[in-house]
């Protein structure tokens, strides 16, 4: 490894002007958190970015964590040097030199952010050009499509040579828009709307409702596996709310309203939900519905169930289609835990005809027939046990057998 | 009556103080992994598929015995299937990769040092269409990176190189290869890296490989069990149907007992390798030694240059001399050793290695292998040392008959 620094560049928080000072504190402290485990790494800010000095820790794993800390638009690999024009065009010669597969073509993109520097850009590009091409016969110079494209960063404290630009998760520093509940199902669609509400900056605690034992244990050991997948890019410990929903799940089931089953269902949830955000002092529910998508996901549907609270539902999932969803839970990682096969309490009662189209009168006069749902649900909350995740630990696996079997 | 009781004598020699050398075969068991494997036998009898508390108990040992290894080896939990042992990987690996992907193209390479298990598969593919290139290697038993680059073609869809060869030791720069297949994201890069686990290091993912088989019964533990890397996202063509067992790839109730105790060796094994190897070295630098200095009929085969050659294997060949009569005479003094790999030690043919590496059929046809183990200590091997010159110059006066 020739690079001895990062360049990480912030992402959309560059736009918010009086706050930047405090995103950027955040996003440090993120991925200061997310990189704990490399004890050699320092960090030094630098105008509207922040300068990693690897210090002899291995580029690979830092650069695979980094990619999933939010807030970050980009970051690069670099060699960083006194700005002086021999030890620059020493750097820039050596960094193509070291290229895993020599490059036919090349062109040289300099930028002098820091003035007094006697070069400027444009001399820059053929100072270390010209150096480059007078040492690596083979190679040829192409502005248009380079294979590599040679970049020299003139700054105030160094100049840094690079020549790659990963693109980071973008969005905000985890946390810094406030905190939300996440409806956890086990399915697709949940985790990824769980993450694409980190990616906003919102702070997340997850909440699954379970039926023990009409959903097996390893319907619950799935949540918990797709929460512990989350917390990675919370880059702090999650957590999990489980709810045992069983007597209220078999006392809906009395009400014979088969059609509206899963609409009383959700309407509880949602209850339940805002009572454990009062708890928690969460601003807002998110879901994984998509519009469509089943009978509970219609835009009729979601009127009648989201009466149910009037904390704000937000949906980021709303407008995508499945397929595009699926590709987004294979990228975060939770797809194959998704799909294994076993039952929530959702697909358990599920009727032969959901209604898409629920009425609000008939819906709210069935709940009104069961006069201890408001005790059901306080029930709940109180029975809810909350289980705190972190990343590192595999699921379930961890506590398996005795120790000294393995 | 005579003879029986000689017989009697031999094999009480062999029981009470008889030196193995034939870890490559196989190795004994770490008495840790024994214990884990009986108590986990009695103890977790259901099966790892059922719902019921006792199967998921049994799941769960699963799944802390694949996260053990993943993270020996730096990568994810599920990137590891358990099979049957290196033979299934090896099949699984190859066979599951060309067949899945047989529509991207027809050609794959591997090289004619490969283990009976891959150049098998390799044989049986090629009768299903395929076309497959086998490398040629040098006298010591090494590729030549230029040739796997110039027999790559639009067609090439997997390469298959082994890491270490099990019958002369030779290492191939699999960080090398990985790292030239990397302008080829087309092209799957399975390593059979049976040998070298536990002896060398071994990094499929700096590596850039997508495939990598192991076994447990090479490294200490239980028969039975063999490991297999599949990079994440890859798919492969399952051999056996019958259940969705081990991501769907590898149909069939779950081997738990096995699965745990061949998580700890390797954990075992892996913690140890830095000492391993540098022990090993030692006692195959002293083997070499004195084979050069004092029995010049044997030859050794491979390089000289430990950097190219694995720690534990010394391979000699005796060239004229048939190589099961050097493996019974050094057993009645006290020693076992094997004639090439165990997998086709049975057959007398020469050894397809040896005759790859440009040995004549003569000394292709006389080779032993010495494999060292954690018990050996360099008063072992100079016990070894001795025993093989006094072998060879018992047979020495037979020399000229030419069995």
């Amino acid at each position: 490894m020739i690079y001895d620094k990062i360049i990480v560049r912030y992402g959309d928080l560059i736009m918010k002007g009086r706050n930047r000072n405090q995103f950027e504190k955040r996003v440090l402290q993120q991925i200061r958190l997310a990189l704990q485990e490399f004890p050699a790494l320092t960090y030094a800010k630098t105008f509207g970015r922040l300068t990693i000095s690897l210090n002899g820790e291995p580029f690979e794993p830092i650069s695979e964590r980094l990619k999933d800390v939010f807030g970050i638009y980009s970051f690069s690999p670099v060699i960083g040097v006194p700005n002086e024009l021999e030890q620059i065009q020493a750097a820039a010669l050596k960094v193509m030199q070291e290229l895993d597969h020599p490059p036919a073509t090349f062109k040289v993109s300099a930028k002098r952010a820091w003035k007094p520097f006697p070069h400027n850009s444009q001399e820059m590009n053929h100072l270390v050009g010209s150096h480059v091409l007078r040492a690596i016969a083979e190679l040829k110079v192409d502005v248009r499509k380079p294979e590599v494209d040679l970049r020299v960063d003139i700054q105030e404290e160094a100049t840094y040579i690079f020549n790659t630009v990963i693109l980071g998760a973008g969005g905000f520093p985890f946390g810094s828009n406030g905190k939300a509940l996440l409806l956890l199902s086990g399915g697709i669609d949940s985790p990824v709307a769980g993450w694409m509400a980190m990616r906003k900056g919102l702070e997340l605690e997850a909440v699954h409702f379970h039926s023990y034992p009409f959903t097996s244990d390893k319907a619950q050991e799935k949540v918990i596996e797709l929460a512990r997948r989350l917390s990675y890019y919370a880059g702090a410990p999650l957590k999990l709310h489980m709810v045992p929903f069983t007597e209220i799940q078999t006392r809906l089931v009395q009400a014979k309203q088969d059609n509206l089953m899963i609409t009383l269902m959700r309407r509880a949830m949602l209850r339940i939900t805002e009572q454990l955000a009062e708890k928690t002092g969460a601003g807002g529910i998110v879901t994984g519905e998509s519009l469509g998508q089943v009978a509970s996901q219609t835009l009729p549907s979601m009127n009648v169930i989201g009466r149910a609270t009037v904390l704000p539902l937000l949906k980021p999932l709303l407008m995508m289609d499945k397929q595009e969803i699926i590709n987004e839970a294979e990228r975060i990682g939770t797809f194959t835990t998704s799909i294994l096969p076993y039952e929530d309490c959702c697909t358990l009662f599920l009727p032969k005809s959901p209604s898409t189209n629920p009425n609000l009168n008939v819906v709210e006069r069935a709940e009104s027939y069961i006069p201890e749902l408001e005790q059901l649900l306080r029930e709940a909350v109180e029975r809810t046990e909350v289980i705190e995740l972190t990343p590192d630990a595999q699921a379930s696996g961890e506590t398996a057998g005795e120790d000294r079997w393995f | 009556m005579r003879g029986l009781d000689r017989g009697f004598l031999i094999f009480r020699k062999v029981l009470t103080k008889l030196l193995y050398f034939d870890h490559c075969a196989s190795t004994p068991p770490y008495d840790e992994v024994v214990d884990t494997f009986a108590e986990v036998m009695k103890a977790h009898y259901a099966n790892p598929s059922s719902i019921h508390r006792a199967g998921t108990e049994a799941d769960k040992l699963i799944a802390r015995s694949r996260a053990l290894l993943a993270e020996q080896f730096g990568v994810k939990p599920e990137e590891w299937l358990f099979t049957s042992g290196g033979t299934e990987s090896n099949n699984l690996a190859i066979k599951g990769a060309a067949r899945q992907f047989k529509s991207r193209g027809n050609h794959l390479i591997t090289t004619r040092i490969e283990h009976a298990s891959v150049n098998d598969a390799f044989g049986q593919l090629e009768q299903e269409g395929f076309r497959v290139t086998y490398l040629p290697v040098n006298s010591t038993g090494h590729i030549d990176l230029d040739q796997l680059s110039s027999s790559i073609t639009d067609e090439t869809i997997l390469v298959s190189i082994m890491h270490v060869n099990n019958e002369v030791g030779s290492i191939q720069p699999i960080a090398e290869i990985g790292k030239l297949l990397s302008a080829y994201p087309r092209i799957l890069f399975h390593v059979d890296a049976v040998q070298s686990i536990g002896k060398l290091p071994v990094k499929p993912r700096e590596w850039g490989i997508d495939l990598l088989s192991g076994s447990a019964h090479k490294l200490r533990g239980p028969k039975g069990i063999g490991y297999l890397y599949v990079r994440e996202g890859l798919q492969l063509q399952p051999l056996q149907s019958g259940g969705s067992q081990e991501r769907g790839m590898r149909a069939g109730t779950q081997n738990v007992p096995g699965i745990v105790a061949s998580a700890k060796a390797l954990r075992m094994a892996m913690q140890a390798e830095e000492q391993t190897r540098s022990r090993m070295y030692a006692l195959r630098d002293k083997l070499i030694q004195h084979a050069a200095m004092h029995i010049p009929e044997l030859k050794l085969n491979g390089s000289e240059d430990a950097a190219l050659m694995a720690p534990h294997i010394v391979h000699f060949s005796y060239p004229g001399m048939k190589p099961e009569v050097i493996v019974h005479m050094l057993e009645q003094h006290g020693a076992i050793v094997s004639t090439k790999s165990a997998c086709s030690s049975k057959d007398n043919k020469p050894s397809r290695v040896l005759l790859a590496m440009g040995a004549n059929s003569e000394h292709a046809a006389g080779g032993i292998r010495i494999s060292f183990g954690d018990e050996h200590s360099e008063q072992d091997i100079d016990k070894l040392a001795e025993m093989l010159r006094r072998t060879v110059a018992q047979l020495k006066p037979l020399e000229r008959s030419r069995f």
